[in-house]
């Protein structure tokens, strides 16, 4: 297909203004991170850059030990999501036995109970359990997950079942299977299941909200909340320095993987 | 050389061996395949199931502020939520909301979707852009725009001063409060619906464009004609998924009103969060949260049924 | 020790009408047998039933003497080559091919030996570091035998290997599987759905249709005496010509779809029974050019004419059938023309019109059914 002028200059336009429409708020909390508050007040545009609203954020904040506790506790998740969806995976779809549709069924139907409303017990479990402010309360509920696997069924699904049928006139078994030939197969699934475990973890609220009670194991997003609570008259550059540092692990990942996770997430919605 | 072995094969003994094999096979791969499933069941059960279940009950108790059920009070929390203008408030913004942000979510989107899958120099850096709220976290976003709703320092009064018109109280007016969340939460989701959407996009065989093209059909034509209608189970699909976000929002409200002005953004799971976490009734929470799940369930096996008359499958 | 032996095998899934239903056959060690019939005959089916693949509802199975039907397909000790060849796409050939070997825990040294050889056997050695999907078809196919190669299993299963290659490919493979099977003296079992293979291949063909044998023997066995008008169409290209036949009342003559007469020595048919209906049918290449003949003549009218180069096939009506002749050489013959052609009685083969059996096979075809060098 090819456009004329006239057509790509619409199309540029319309893609431009949409893009600076789009980016705005982001673009602004950029730009307002680098302001001095003096600018910020009085409405101006920016005189000066200067890295203090950074400085500021990390030395009146532990913001560098919230960033490392997100970072633990999405890595764990995102690990935990991986290996208990590929395993359940792999069963639906080179195992064979009674009930495994009734399973996979159930398995979908947890998809219809949002967290929100289980959120009570949940709490009270993890509370009993004594993991409030500790690392496994924040992730362990998080990693069995049906999205993820269904997502990595449907890749496993275009595996040719003959890769396992020779594999069992060879004599191996189902783990061996699965460690040798699924997950390496499947790996770009996996990598896509991986960067959108990662990504939700990061930007999880609720939960961290409820499960931490201090600065310990506590994340970047209820950090960020209490910074801009507790700062929110006067110092809004170093609150948007704050949110800034705080997206910025999530954009990388997304500008890095944005084809991948669009063609994963496609294939998981349409089957 | 068969002769050499004693003619087993029709021995009963050997039929009940075989039997018995292929019972032990069906064991084995049934508990192998358990033994795969084992991690993600126990899990569910205990974090997902077990909840609900317990939600469910404790939605017929008083309880201690620990959680402890105390009291048997039947259907009462049901039936003073129904009388508590309050929760019905909530009930009832909560699908404001939804209408405020589904439509407006899923039509900027397929807008963004379908002038990004042109084949243009630089799109790549469009879709980039276009998807990147979906990196965002609610937190981040609901800073971003607390700050644009600022009455006095906020941008978005300054643009209203610009052409003379007078500030409004963004998050403190009670007419506007749920609309700026609105907005906030569509801004939010936009990326990601982008993305699944040019993802649908992109899967439409390029082939009916270039025929359609032999046929002199012009741009609209084929976006009524081809796009919308292949494109069908994609939105089907985005659609639902932002009901269900729209129905679970919390996040945002927490950072920009707090349930406020007058309880006119205090959203369902909102209202759970207050009622069970900081005023420690869990009961009445619990069944505030069984109303959220019969909604949820309702609303996603409405989309199914209307879904799969309405959307055309490949 | 690598005889098969099937012994009134079944297959049925959930209760359901059998797929499969009282399968006996003996297939000697060394042979290449061929299984053939067409999609959803069943075949597949059996072949994965033999390797363990699937489970056998009835019956017994036998390799080298032993009931296997309690085994995993890992210890019934054969390989297996499948259509799509089954190759780890993220493996190079060479790990490829050791996989299976390595999971069978075979000696290190052993392993490169056998990889060495099966490598060079196959003209394989130059690709030995390359993935699957940097290989045409024919090198796939080439690695997925070099797997059954280096296993050393004296039992050999392919499903349909050839089917995803193109016509040239295949007719060179056909002679590469051949050559190999003969090479290490495998047993070799081979399914396939299309019968030129089957026909080139084997030394002994079953043809299946339906879940049911319908003949087992060599492959000029069942060219020249099909036991039904299955096989009679099946087996052969272009395909048997049939038609609806009939005696006249004194015997004399012989009527083929009530259009053509042909005088009989009724002598030759006396096994016939002469009050039941008959089809008739006979081999493309015996329907003669009758331009210098004189017995048994008929003028036809062509519908088509096909020049293969070293010969031509010309095709005409006989009262609803169509039939094709195949004369050797180039003949100038234009549509619609009439030409003459003999039909001799001797090349003719009766069935029963209702059962599809074989009566009586044509008797110039038996006699000259092998020439001895």
């Amino acid at each position: 297909m090819t456009l004329s002028l006239g057509k790509k200059i619409t199309f540029y336009i319309l893609l431009i203004i949409s893009a600076l429409l789009l980016a705005g708020p982001m673009l602004m909390a950029i730009v307002m991170s680098f302001m001095t508050n003096q600018d910020i007040l009085s409405g101006s545009l920016p005189t000066a850059l200067t890295f203090d609203n950074y400085i500021a954020a990390f030395e009146k904040f532990p913001l560098m030990k919230f960033l490392l506790n997100s970072f633990i506790v999405s890595t764990v998740i995102m690990l935990g999501q991986l290996i208990l969806a590929s395993l359940a995976a792999y069963a639906f779809v080179f195992m064979e036995f009674k009930g495994r549709d009734l399973l996979f069924f159930i398995f979908i139907g947890t998809m219809m109970v949002p967290f929100e409303a289980s959120v009570i017990p949940n709490f009270h479990i993890i509370r009993d359990l004594n993991w409030i402010d500790t690392y496994p309360g924040l992730t362990v509920p998080f990693f069995a997950t049906a999205f993820g696997t269904f997502l990595l069924r449907q890749n496993f699904k275009q595996i040719p079942k003959e890769l396992r049928e020779a594999s069992l006139i060879e004599g191996i078994g189902d783990f061996k299977f699965f460690l040798t030939v699924v997950l390496p197969v499947a790996k770009s699934s996996l990598i896509t299941l991986g960067a959108y475990g990662f990504l939700t973890s990061w930007n999880m609220y609720l939960w961290p909200l409820l499960a931490t009670t201090n600065d310990s194991v506590r994340t970047v997003q209820i950090g960020l909340k209490q910074l801009q609570t507790q700062e929110q008259l006067n110092d809004w550059g170093m609150i948007m320095a704050g949110a800034v540092t705080v997206i910025i692990p999530t954009l990388i990942l997304l500008f890095l993987g944005q084809k991948r996770l669009q063609k994963g997430l496609t294939e998981g919605a349409i089957k | 050389m068969s002769m050499t072995s004693p003619i087993i094969e029709t021995n009963e003994s050997y039929l009940k061996k075989v039997e018995k094999v292929h019972k032990q096979n069906r064991i084995k791969s049934l508990l192998k395949g358990l033994l795969f499933l084992l991690p993600s069941i126990i899990l569910f059960g205990v974090f997902v199931f077990y909840p609900l279940f317990r939600t469910i009950y404790l939605s017929f108790f008083l309880t201690d502020a620990k959680g402890a059920t105390t009291v048997f009070v039947g259907w009462e929390h049901y039936v003073n939520m129904f009388t508590d203008p309050i929760f019905l408030k909530s009930i009832k913004n909560t699908f404001l909301f939804v209408i405020y942000t589904v439509p407006v979510t899923v039509i900027i989107s397929l807008f963004l979707a379908v002038i990004a899958n042109e084949k243009l120099k630089g799109i790549g850096f469009f879709r980039t852009i276009f998807s990147s709220t979906m990196g965002v976290s609610v937190a981040a976003a609901s800073v971003f725009w607390l700050y644009l709703f600022n009455p006095t320092m906020g941008l978005l009064n300054e643009f209203l001063q610009m052409f003379e018109l007078d500030p409004i109280g963004w998050l403190t007016d009670p007419k506007w409060a749920l609309i700026s969340v609105a907005v906030t939460t569509i801004w939010m989701n936009v990326g990601f619906t982008f993305l699944i959407l040019l993802g649908g996009l992109q899967s439409i065989d390029s082939s009916l464009y270039e025929s359609a093209d032999i046929e002199g059909s012009s741009y609209f034509y084929k976006l009524r004609r081809i796009t919308i209608p292949l494109l069908s189970p994609t939105l089907f699909f985005v659609i639902t998924v932002s009901i269900i976000n729209s129905f679970q929002t919390f996040g945002q409200i927490d950072i920009l009103t707090q349930g406020g002005p007058a309880n006119e953004t205090n959203l369902i799971v909102y209202s759970i969060y207050r009622e069970a976490f900081v005023n420690y009734q869990f009961g009445s929470a619990s069944a505030q949260a069984v109303v959220l799940f019969i909604i949820i369930l309702i609303m996603t096996a409405i989309q199914f049924k209307v879904g799969e008359r309405r959307v055309h499958y490949q | 020790m690598s005889q098969v032996e099937l012994i009134n095998i079944s297959k049925s899934y959930d209760k359901q009408k059998d797929v499969l239903d009282g399968i006996n056959l003996t297939i000697e060690e060394g042979e290449f047998f061929v299984l053939v019939g067409p999609s959803g005959s069943g075949k597949s089916t059996l072949l994965r039933m033999i390797a363990g693949l699937e489970d056998i509802t009835g019956g017994f199975l036998k390799i080298g003497g032993h009931t296997v039907n309690h085994l995993p397909p890992k210890d019934r000790n054969l390989s297996m080559v499948f259509q799509n060849y089954a190759l780890y796409p993220h493996l190079t050939v060479e790990q490829n091919i050791l996989f299976g070997l390595k999971a069978r825990k075979v000696d290190k040294q052993e392993q490169q030996k056998r990889l060495k050889d099966a490598a060079e056997m196959l003209g394989l050695t130059d690709l030995l570091k390359r993935k699957p999907r940097e290989l045409s078809g024919g090198q796939r196919q080439r690695v997925a035998l070099g797997r059954s190669v280096v296993s050393h299993a004296p039992l050999c299963l392919m499903d349909e290997p050839l089917s995803n290659l193109d016509a040239k490919l295949r007719a060179n493979m056909r002679v590469e599987i051949r050559r190999l099977q003969k090479r290490l003296g495998l047993t070799m079992i081979y399914v396939t759905h299309d019968q030129v293979e089957a026909m080139t291949m084997g030394d002994r063909i079953m043809v299946l249709n339906d879940g049911k044998i319908q003949q087992v023997g060599k492959p000029i066995t069942l060219y020249n005496e099909p036991e039904n008008l299955f096989v009679a169409t099946f087996i052969g290209s272009p395909k048997m010509n049939l038609a609806d036949a009939a005696f006249s009342e004194d015997g004399r003559f012989l009527i083929i779809e009530n259009n053509i007469k042909i005088a009989v020595d009724s002598a030759l048919f006396t096994n016939i029974p002469r009050n039941r209906k008959l089809k008739i049918g006979i081999r493309a290449e015996h329907l003669f050019p009758g331009m210098t003949k004189k017995e048994n003549i008929h003028n036809v009218e062509v519908v088509n004419v096909e020049q293969l180069g070293n010969e031509t096939m010309i095709a005409f009506e006989v009262g609803s059938e169509l039939w094709t002749a195949k004369w050797t050489g180039q003949w100038n013959i234009q549509y619609s023309q009439r030409i003459p052609i003999q039909i001799l009685p001797e090349y003719l083969l009766f069935f029963d019109a209702e059962s599809g059996k074989l009566i009586q096979s044509a008797q110039e075809g038996k006699r000259q059914e092998v020439v001895s060098v």
